[in-house]
């Protein structure tokens, strides 16, 4: 294999990382908070999605069929606080009265929630996929003899961005102090006079904004987006999230951009049809050889 | 003299358990009061019940002349009412100067926090010494001395420990009462509850047994270190 292919393969994987990456981070967050799976966070980004195409729709008079990256990410800016409200919601109509429920439970109204986001949305725009009002442009540069586009250049910095910002709120910040904290102890969180109800919505807001973020990228790049779409990269999310170590947010990240380059590998030498074998093959792989991930925590609590 | 806290007949139920069964008791401005009692007398209820972590079922709790019974926890820490929790609950993993940071959470002025935590600083050096290191890896006694400091650094007005010298040697148990002594000198009201009847009582000013829910003495350290009953039940021989 030449070295251009090779490089253009990590360029692949780490695009589709960047994107799994920002749909892990919310996984990873709320799993961290209440060691809750929230298998609707997969149709967050699929409500990203189509918050872009309603909103590009209603501009598209304004701003015509070329979508300049500055209109996108004001686009995408307002989707994701959009996509943040629709998470906070969710989790105080469905997550928090079920707060001392068995897991299982909690898990299941997840799934639920992710049945009923998805079958709102065909009712509401119909089963079959709608074409994004507007595309990227097509123009690329090479390096070292790999191809990229200016469109996935961008998308990938927009990321990048988004997640070294989660990274230093949750690092830096009162809220993510407490946030960090609630992980590890939601009791003792009470008595620092920490209210942990509205920091969880906190954290729900901002893992549902970055699910809206990667929805909105995803249809302006793919172009064409439906009401089943969140329902795969919610599972590779999930996927990354287990590979780095669930709920740890770095570990979402790197996660992610182990399984890009898994699945761009992967599908360079199996053939692309065997994608999703391969990823989930990954993640069956991780749970029985190392269920706490490439960076999770031992498991070992002290009494 | 005046309360900064007062309990009036307390009833807390654990399903059908009854936990407290019309438990009363008075911490005074400025006093170091002690709750005294076995394993399961309910030493733990009554001050979760006061910090709002568990419902209570009847009875009134009123600090700083304010009824606060079934308040929110984070309404009471604002208040100055501050629980250092049963097994120091101390954030494993979290840096010593972020779980100080953590204690000064509901504090809105950030730097009446810094203020704080440098105090704790040269009150307990050890906890400066170790400022960057995660809190799980600190030693049992380290660990309570960053459970009382991270307490410390939310201003209480009313301070509860609960079993502080739970499960640490002699020597480490009588720092932490040092400590404590000092927090008093400062003027905070302390509800100090211990299995620990002979260094609890060495801090204290007053003190209430408690048995099966409902307070059985009720006097002075003094008087409590003399009276037969406590001396065979908490003190030995």
């Amino acid at each position: 294999m030449d070295l251009e292919y090779l490089l253009q393969l990590i360029l692949n994987g780490l695009f589709v990382g960047s994107f799994y990456g920002l749909v892990a981070l919310g996984y990873s967050m709320v799993y961290g908070i209440i060691k809750l799976l929230n298998f609707a966070h997969g149709d967050i980004y699929m409500l990203g999605a189509f918050s872009g195409y309603t909103l590009l729709t209603i501009g598209a008079g304004v701003i015509g069929g070329q979508a300049s990256i500055i209109v996108l990410v004001v686009i995408m800016l307002i989707a994701m606080v959009l996509t943040g409200t629709i998470g906070l919601i969710l989790e105080r109509v469905a997550y928090r009265p079920l707060r001392s429920a068995p897991r299982l439970s909690v898990l299941i109204t997840a799934v639920g929630a992710s049945f009923a986001l998805e079958y709102g949305i065909a009712v509401s725009f119909g089963p079959n996929p709608r074409v994004y009002p507007v595309g990227l442009g097509n123009e690329s540069f090479t390096i070292f003899g790999a191809r990229l586009t200016y469109a996935q250049l961008a998308m990938m910095l927009i990321a990048v961005a988004l997640m070294v910002g989660l990274d230093q709120i949750v690092r830096r910040t009162r809220s993510g102090r407490a946030m960090r904290a609630i992980s590890q102890d939601p009791k003792a969180c009470l008595l620092m006079g920490i209210n942990v109800d509205s920091v969880i919505s906190r954290t729900f807001f901002v893992g549902s904004a970055l699910a809206g973020a990667a929805g909105v990228m995803s249809g302006a790049y793919y172009g064409k987006i439906d009401f089943l779409m969140g329902f795969i990269i919610g599972l590779k999310a999930f996927t990354a999230a287990v590979i780095g170590g669930i709920g740890n947010l770095r570990g979402a990240v790197l996660g992610a951009i182990v399984l890009g380059l898994l699945e761009s590998f992967g599908t360079a030498w199996l053939g692309s049809e065997w994608r999703d074998v391969f990823a989930f093959g990954f993640l069956i792989l991780f749970l029985t050889v190392r269920p706490t991930g490439l960076l999770g925590e031992r498991v070992t609590e002290r009494v | 003299m005046s309360f900064v806290l007062e309990v009036r007949d307390l009833v807390v139920n654990y399903g059908k358990v009854e936990a407290l069964r019309g438990l009363s008791l008075t911490v005074g401005d400025g006093e170091t009061v002690s709750l005294l009692g076995n394993n399961g007398a309910g030493k733990s209820t009554t001050v979760d019940a006061i910090s709002g972590v568990v419902r209570v079922t009847s009875g009134t709790i009123t600090a700083f002349g304010k009824d606060v019974t079934n308040a929110k926890p984070w309404d009471l820490v604002e208040m100055g009412i501050i629980h250092v929790p049963e097994g120091r609950r101390i954030f494993s993993r979290l840096t010593v100067h972020e779980n100080l940071q953590i204690g000064g959470y509901a504090v809105t002025d950030s730097s009446a926090i810094n203020q704080r935590i440098k105090q704790v600083y040269s009150l307990l050096p050890r906890l400066a010494e170790r400022r960057a290191q995660q809190g799980g890896t600190l030693s049992g006694g380290e660990q309570q001395m960053l459970a009382i400091g991270r307490a410390m650094v939310a201003g209480p007005k009313l301070l509860m420990l609960d079993e502080p010298s739970m499960g640490l040697a002699p020597l480490m148990v009588a720092q932490i009462m040092d400590v404590v002594r000092d927090i008093r000198e400062q003027g905070t009201s302390v509800l100090l509850i211990e299995q620990n009847a002979r260094s609890a009582l060495r801090v204290a000013t007053r003190g209430y047994v408690i048995d099966s829910g409902v307070v059985t003495i009720e006097a002075s350290a003094e008087q409590l270190r003399s009276d037969p009953r406590v001396v065979e039940a908490y003190l030995g021989k």
